[in-house]
């Protein structure tokens, strides 16, 4: 218990920097994972070719693996950065590999919503005159995602908990790294691991609550 | 919907339209493969001596192979006891016993909770101050594997058994089965065969988590294509990098394919019944 109480300040900012980092590649792989599945379901060939290739060469891919290049080989052996600052620089490789990673299954979400969407509202949506761009953003994509909320949660959910994969990235502000760092000093501390346990779960179960009753809330009654 | 149907067959001025938009998307796709070509080229990675190794039998059978045998270890156990440990905690959250089935919601619902990665760590650590000294790196990423993913096959095993019409249950008490039997002859086939694409689909998750042992040090695919490789084979990270990927993928890609295959073949099954 005594470990916890030392070393709270260090765990407690190296969490915030999960959380700091589950932020910032929330919304943007929300809005990388948008423009994937508008490839996807786009009626031009080639992007619907593009946009499937992308997600099924990274969604196949172990998150370790393109955290770790995104450092090793992006950063390091292709010279591609940030920031001069390292800890921002590694900041936004994680955020650049975590985002890649994430998008994909946000994409796999959201298509599955819009193939919940009956075929009557894109015809409908076509017969006023509405272009594939309108069809898309303003009718069939709101559908989908208020149709899709509860599986986002779980997307997202597990991106909270993949930010501790950073440390692949060579991110050592995190919390899986300074849980390791006091293992390294102090040995095998079982208050800190429950500690640490517990401030995860506490950011990952609102999220859980707050998809599943905004799905019920939000739910498209037909 | 199929996302085939969000637009009509295209005519006169929709084909230009969509003649244009192919110029323009190929442009972009060109200009992104040429960007990276030139990156590569400037920081001299087309050179032959990097990409070299990759032709020769031996750095597949010294490393890539013996990585890709670490994987499917770890793969393999993690598999077997997750599914094992799977069953175990979705039998006791339907058990009639209060305490039983509590104890195991509980442990379900905390292991599902933790990132997986604070847990390989947790049992890296914890494993050689209760067991002393040794290499833990495969028993630490098989545990966490185990614990993680047996909880969540619990949940997919519980959620098949519940799936199962009442009547199944009903007719095999009524001939006079005990509890247990009707459980293993009569309700665990049924919910297995239903659950069988979730449960290979959770494997893949699986099979990518055990890249998490890289960060632990076991020796497995991504350990020999990110430190030994490159060490080795001075400055070759990129194709090696690139190598281990096209296996990572293509055998998830086929595990995917079986839990399709078999997806459409229960499909097939009911629909003769």
């Amino acid at each position: 218990m005594n470990d916890l109480i030392t070393y709270a300040p260090a765990l407690a900012r190296g969490f915030l920097e999960n959380v700091k980092l589950a932020a910032v590649c929330g919304v943007l792989s929300l809005i990388l994972g948008t423009a994937l599945v508008s490839m996807r379901v786009a009626p031009v060939p080639i992007l619907r070719w593009a946009g499937a290739t992308y997600v099924n060469v990274v969604r196949n891919t172990p998150l370790t693996l393109v955290l770790a290049f995104s450092a090793l080989g992006v950063s390091d052996t292709l010279g591609v950065t940030f920031s001069q600052t390292p800890s921002v620089n590694g900041f936004w490789l994680v955020v650049l590999g975590m985002t890649a990673y994430t998008s994909t299954f946000v994409c796999e979400a959201l298509r599955a919503g819009v193939n919940t969407v009956p075929i009557g509202q894109a015809e409908a949506a076509r017969a006023l005159g509405l272009s594939f761009a309108q069809t898309l953003g303003t009718i069939v994509l709101p559908q989908a995602f208020r149709a899709v909320i509860a599986p986002l949660g779980s997307v997202m959910i597990a991106m909270i908990k993949n930010t501790t994969v950073a440390i692949a990235a060579g991110y050592l502000a995190e919390s899986a790294f300074v849980m390791k760092d006091t293992f390294d000093d102090t040995g095998v501390s079982i208050p800190i691991f429950i500690g640490l346990a517990l401030a995860f779960m506490a950011v990952t179960l609102p999220v859980g609550l707050l998809s599943g009753r905004l799905a019920r809330r939000l739910a498209v009654v037909r | 919907m199929a996302s085939g149907v969000l637009f009509d067959a295209p005519g006169p001025r929709a084909r230009t339209r969509n003649a244009v938009a192919t110029l323009i998307a190929l442009a972009v796709l060109a200009a992104i493969a040429y960007a990276i070509y030139a990156r590569f080229d400037e920081r001299h990675q087309w050179q032959a001596k990097l990409w070299k190794p990759f032709l020769q039998g031996e750095t597949w059978t010294d490393y890539i192979i013996p990585g890709l045998l670490g994987t499917l270890k770890a793969a393999a156990l993690g598999a077997v006891c997750a599914v094992v440990a799977g069953t175990l905690l979705g039998l006791a959250r339907l058990s009639d016993r209060r305490w039983i089935r509590l104890t195991a919601g509980a442990i379900v619902e905390i292991f599902r909770a933790i990132p997986l990665l604070l847990l390989i760590f947790f049992i890296f650590y914890l494993a050689p101050s209760v067991f002393g000294g040794g290499d833990y790196a495969l028993i630490a990423v098989v545990a966490g594997l185990t614990l993680y993913n047996g909880s969540v096959l619990a949940e997919i095993f519980r959620a098949g058994v519940l799936a199962v019409p009442r009547g199944q249950s009903e007719a095999a008490y009524a001939l006079g089965m005990r509890k247990h039997q009707v459980m293993r002859m009569i309700l665990l086939p049924q919910a297995v065969t239903a659950m069988m694409p979730a449960i290979v689909s959770q494997l893949v998750v699986l099979l990518k988590d055990t890249a998490l042992g890289y960060i632990i040090a076991y020796v497995d695919l991504l350990n020999m294509g990110f430190k030994i490789i490159p060490a080795v084979f001075f400055g070759s990270l990129i194709p090696a990098a690139i190598v281990i990927g096209i296996i990572y993928i293509g055998l998830n890609m086929s595990l995917s394919a079986l839990a399709t295959w078999l997806e459409r073949r229960r499909r097939r099954t009911r629909r003769a019944v």
